[in-house]
C-alpha cells in the first residue's frame, strides 16, 4: 500500500512529559478556580475562555498527539473550530444586527437573559424589573411605551 | 457465453451469520441496499398516500392532522433514511476500495459498526411511525418541535443515531483513500467517484455533529425545559434554524455530490470518451464542500433574520452554484463527440443533466433575495428541492445502480425492460414536478392538506404523474430482482470500462484483488486503451 504522508510507528513519548502537561493542567484549573472568586466585569468570560482554551491545546497538542503527528490531522483538527468560528460570526452578523429597520425583530433577543428556573442568579431578579420580564411565569410582557 | 465465476463474495461463505458479522465491505454494501431500499419503498409509500389525498382540493380520505404526519413521515424517513446513506453506504462501500485497489476499506469492522447504528437509529424512526407519528416537518422547527404532543423525541433521536453511522462511513472513506491507495494510483489518477465520495465524507465528517448537537439542544429544551430557542425562557427560535441550516445545506451536499460522483464515471464509461476537465471535477467538488458551509442562511429569508444577514446569505449563494456549473459543462464537453452507448446507465446519465440542471437554476432564482420573499414556502421550493434531490441524486443512484449491478451479481438484467422503467420514471416525474413550479409559482403554499380550487388542474397532474413513476419503479424492482435468477452472466466487463473493478470477475472474489493491483493508466484513458465489453444481448 502506498504509505505517502508518514511511518506508521507509534510514537511514543517520555512519561515526564505526560506527568508535567498533567500537573499543567491542574494548576490551571486551580488558577480557573481561584479566577471565579473575582469579578472581573465584562472580562470574566474571556479570562475563562482563555485559560480553557490554553488548556484544551495542551491536551490535543500533547496527549492528543497533535503536536508529532503528520501536519495534515492538525489541519483537519483547526478546521473544525474554523468552521465553527464561521457559524458563530456570520450568526451574529444575524442576531446583533436584528432591529436594524424594524425595532420589533430585535425584541425576543434584546430581552434575552439567562433563564433560570430555580433563581439562583441573582441577575435575574434584578433584571427583572428592568427588562419587564416575570421570571416567574415565563411570559414576555412587551411595553409598547419604550 | 460469459460463466460465472466459481467462487466469489457472495458464496465464499454461508449463512445467515456469515453475512450479519461479515466485515468485507462489498458485503456491507449489499446489506445497506436491502435496508435502505426498504425504508425508501416506505418512504415512497408516503409519497403516494400524500399526492393521492392532493387529488382534490377537499379533504379525500385523510384529515389534516394525518396529511401533517404524512409528509412529515415521507419527508424524514426519505432524507435521513434513504438519500444522505445512499450512496456513500450502497454503492460507495461496495465500489470505492476497489476502484482505487484495495482489498477493503480501512476500518472494516467500523464499517459493519456503522451498519447496526443505521438499523438501530431506523428503530427509532419506525417507533415514532407507530407510537403517534411526527408532524412538525422534516426541519423539527421550533417552537412547534417543543410543544407539540407527538413523538419528536423519538424521531430527533433517531436522526441523531443515523449521524454517528454517517460519520462513521464518512471517516471510515478519507482514512481509505489517503491510505489504502494501490501503487500508481496517485490523487489524480484516482477515478473521479473517489474525489467525490472524499469530497462528501468530509462534509459528512464535518458537519454531521452539528446536527446531533441541534437535535439534542432541541431534546434538552423539550424534557428539561433550559431555554435555548423559546423566547419565553431566554431563547431565540431563529437560532434553531441557523444550528439547523448550518448542518442541512452543507448536507445536501452531501446528498448530491455523490450523485455528481457516479455521473462522472457514467459519462465517461458509457461514451468511451477520456474525461473533460478532469481537475476541474475533483476540484469543484472539494469547492463544493466548501462553499456549502457559508450560504444556510438562504433557507431563512423570510424568518425574521436580519436584513444584513439575508443580503450576505444571498450574495454567497450564487457562488456554491459555480462549482455545479463547472462540472455540468465539463460532462457535456465529455459527451462531444464520444461514442455515445444509449444503455440503461447512460439514459440515466443524460436525465440526470437535463433534471438537474433545472433543479440547479431554479436554486439560484431562489437564492436571490427578492424573488425568494415570494417563492418561499410555496410548491415552488418542493419543485426545485425534488428537481436535486431526485431529478439529481436518485437518478444518479439508479445510473449508477444499473451500471454496477452486473458487477455486484454478476449478472445483467433485462436491458429493454429497463429502458422503458427509466422512461417511466423521467416523464412521470416530470409531470408530478414540473407542474408544482407553476402552481408554486402562482402561490400555492406547501405543506398545506385543503388548497382553493384554482389550482386543482395542476394537482390532479401531478398526481397522475406520480402514478406513473410508481409504474416505473415497480417495474424496476420487478426485472432487478429477476435478473439475480435469470439474468445473463455479463462478463469482468459488461461496459468495457477502465477502472479497477471491471478488471476483476463479476462477481468479485472474497478479497477483491489476487495481488495487489498496479495502475497502469488512468481511469478514463479510453484514447490509449481499449477495453473490450463482455456482454451481448445476445
Ligand atoms: C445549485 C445550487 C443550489 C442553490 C443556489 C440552491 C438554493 C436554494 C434556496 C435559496 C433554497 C431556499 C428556498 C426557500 O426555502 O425559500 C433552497 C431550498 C432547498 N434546497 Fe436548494 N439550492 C441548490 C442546490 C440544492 C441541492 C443540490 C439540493 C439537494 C440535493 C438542494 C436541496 C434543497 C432542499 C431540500 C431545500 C428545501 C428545504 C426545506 O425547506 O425543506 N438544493 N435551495
Ligand atoms: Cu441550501
Amino acid at each position: 500500500m502506498t504509505d505517502n504522508t508518514q511511518t506508521n510507528e507509534p510514537h511514543v513519548l517520555p512519561l515526564s512529559i505526560y506527568l508535567g502537561v498533567g500537573s499543567i493542567l491542574i494548576f490551571l484549573t486551580a488558577v480557573t478556580v481561584y479566577a471565579a472568586s473575582f469579578n472581573f466585569g465584562e472580562f470574566n468570560l474571556l479570562i475563562a475562555m482563555l485559560i480553557a482554551t490554553v488548556k484544551a491545546s495542551l491536551v490535543a497538542m500533547y496527549f492528543m498527539h497533535l503536536k508529532y503527528d503528520n501536519k495534515l490531522y492538525l489541519l483537519l483538527f483547526l478546521s473544525a473550530i474554523v468552521f465553527l468560528g464561521i457559524f458563530i460570526v456570520i450568526t451574529m452578523f444575524d442576531t446583533l444586527r436584528r432591529g436594524d429597520i424594524y425595532e420589533i425583530k430585535a425584541g425576543a433577543i434584546r430581552d434575552a437573559v439567562i433563564y433560570d428556573s430555580l433563581h439562583i442568579t441573582p441577575d435575574a431578579h434584578a433584571l427583572e424589573d428592568s427588562l419587564s420580564i416575570s421570571t416567574d411565569t415565563t411570559e414576555i410582557v412587551i411595553d409598547t411605551t419604550k | 457465453m460469459n460463466k460465472m465465476p466459481e467462487t466469489h463474495y457472495l458464496n465464499a461463505t454461508k449463512g445467515i451469520k456469515s453475512w450479519l458479522t461479515t466485515v468485507d465491505h462489498k458485503r456491507i454494501g449489499i446489506l445497506y441496499l436491502f435496508s435502505i431500499m426498504f425504508f425508501f419503498f416506505i418512504g415512497g409509500m408516503f409519497a403516494i398516500l400524500l399526492r393521492l389525498e392532493l387529488l382534490t382540493p377537499s379533504e379525500l380520505y385523510i384529515d389534516s392532522d394525518t396529511y401533517n404526519q404524512f409528509f412529515t413521515l415521507h419527508g424524514a424517513i426519505m432524507i435521513f433514511l434513504f438519500i444522505i446513506p445512499a450512496i456513500p453506504a450502497i454503492l460507495g462501500n461496495f465500489v470505492l476500495p476497489i476502484m482505487i485497489g484495495a482489498k477493503d476499506v480501512a476500518f472494516p469492522r467500523l464499517n459493519l459498526a456503522s451498519w447496526y447504528i443505521y438499523m438501530f437509529g431506523s428503530m427509532f424512526a419506525v417507533f415514532s411511525l407507530v407510537s403517534g407519528g411526527v408532524d412538525t416537518g422534516w426541519t423539527f422547527y421550533t417552537p412547534y418541535s417543543t410543544t407539540t404532543s407527538t413523538s419528536v423525541i423519538s424521531m430527533t433521536l433517531g436522526a441523531f443515531i443515523l449521524g454517528f453511522s454517517s460519520i462513521f462511513t464518512g471517516l471510515n472513506f478519507i482514512v481509505t483513500v489517503h491510505k489504502l491507495r494501490s501503487p500508481g494510483m496517485t490523487w489524480f489518477k484516482m477515478p473521479l467517484f473517489a474525489w467525490g465520495m472524499y469530497a462528501t465524507a468530509l462534509i459528512q465528517v464535518l458537519a454531521t455533529p452539528i446536527l446531533g448537537i441541534t437535535l439534542l439542544l432541541l431534546i434538552i429544551e423539550r424534557t428539561v425545559g433550559i431555554g435555548i430557542f423559546d423566547p419565553a425562557m431566554g431563547g431565540d427560535p431563529v437560532l434553531y434554524q441557523h444550528f439547523f441550516w448550518f448542518y442541512s445545506h452543507p448536507a445536501v451536499y452531501i446528498m448530491i455530490l455523490p450523485g455528481m460522483a457516479i455521473i462522472s464515471e457514467l459519462i465517461t464509461a458509457h461514451s468511451h470518451k477520456k474525461i473533460f476537465g478532469y481537475t476541474a471535477i475533483a476540484y469543484s467538488s472539494l469547492g463544493i464542500a466548501f462553499a456549502s458551509f457559508i450560504v444556510w442562511g438562504h433557507h431563512m429569508f423570510t424568518s425574521g433574520q436580519s436584513e444584513l444577514a439575508a443580503m450576505i446569505f444571498s450574495f454567497l449563494t450564487f457562488f456554491v452554484a459555480i462549482p455545479s456549473g463547472i462540472k455540468v459543462f465539463n460532462w457535456i464537453a465529455t459527451l462531444y463527440k464520444g461514442s455515445i452507448a444509449w444503455t440503461t446507465p447512460m439514459l440515466y446519465t443524460l436525465a440526470f443533466l437535463f433534471l438537474f440542471s433545472i433543479g440547479g437554476l431554479t436554486g439560484i432564482f431562489l437564492g436571490a433575495l427578492s424573488v425568494d420573499i415570494h417563492l418561499h414556502d410555496t410548491y415552488f421550493i418542493v419543485a426545485h428541492f425534488h428537481y436535486v434531490m431526485v431529478g439529481g441524486t436518485v437518478i444518479a443512484f439508479l445510473g449508477g445502480l444499473h451500471h454496477w449491478w452486473p458487477k455486484m451479481w454478476g449478472r445483467m438484467y433485462n436491458e429493454t425492460q429497463a429502458k422503458i422503467a427509466c422512461g417511466l420514471i423521467f416523464v412521470g416525474f416530470n409531470m408530478t414536478f414540473f407542474t408544482q413550479f407553476i402552481m408554486g409559482a402562482k402561490g400555492m403554499p406547501r405543506r398545506y392538506h385543503l388548497y382553493d380550487d384554482v389550482y386543482r388542474p395542476f394537482h390532479a397532474f401531478s398526481t397522475y404523474g406520480s402514478w406513473v413513476m410508481a409504474i416505473g419503479f415497480f417495474l424496476m424492482a420487478y426485472y432487478l430482482f429477476r435478473s439475480l435468477y435469470v439474468g445473463k452472466p455479463a462478463g469482468d466487463n459488461p461496459w468495457g470500462a477502465l477502472t479497477h473493478e471491471w478488471s476483476i470477475t463479476s462477481p468479485p472474489p472474497e478479497h477483491n484483488f489476487e495481488s495487489i493491483p498496479i495502475t497502469e493508466h488512468g481511469p478514463y484513458d479510453y484514447d490509449k486503451v481499449v477495453a473490450k465489453s463482455t456482454f451481448t444481448e445476445k
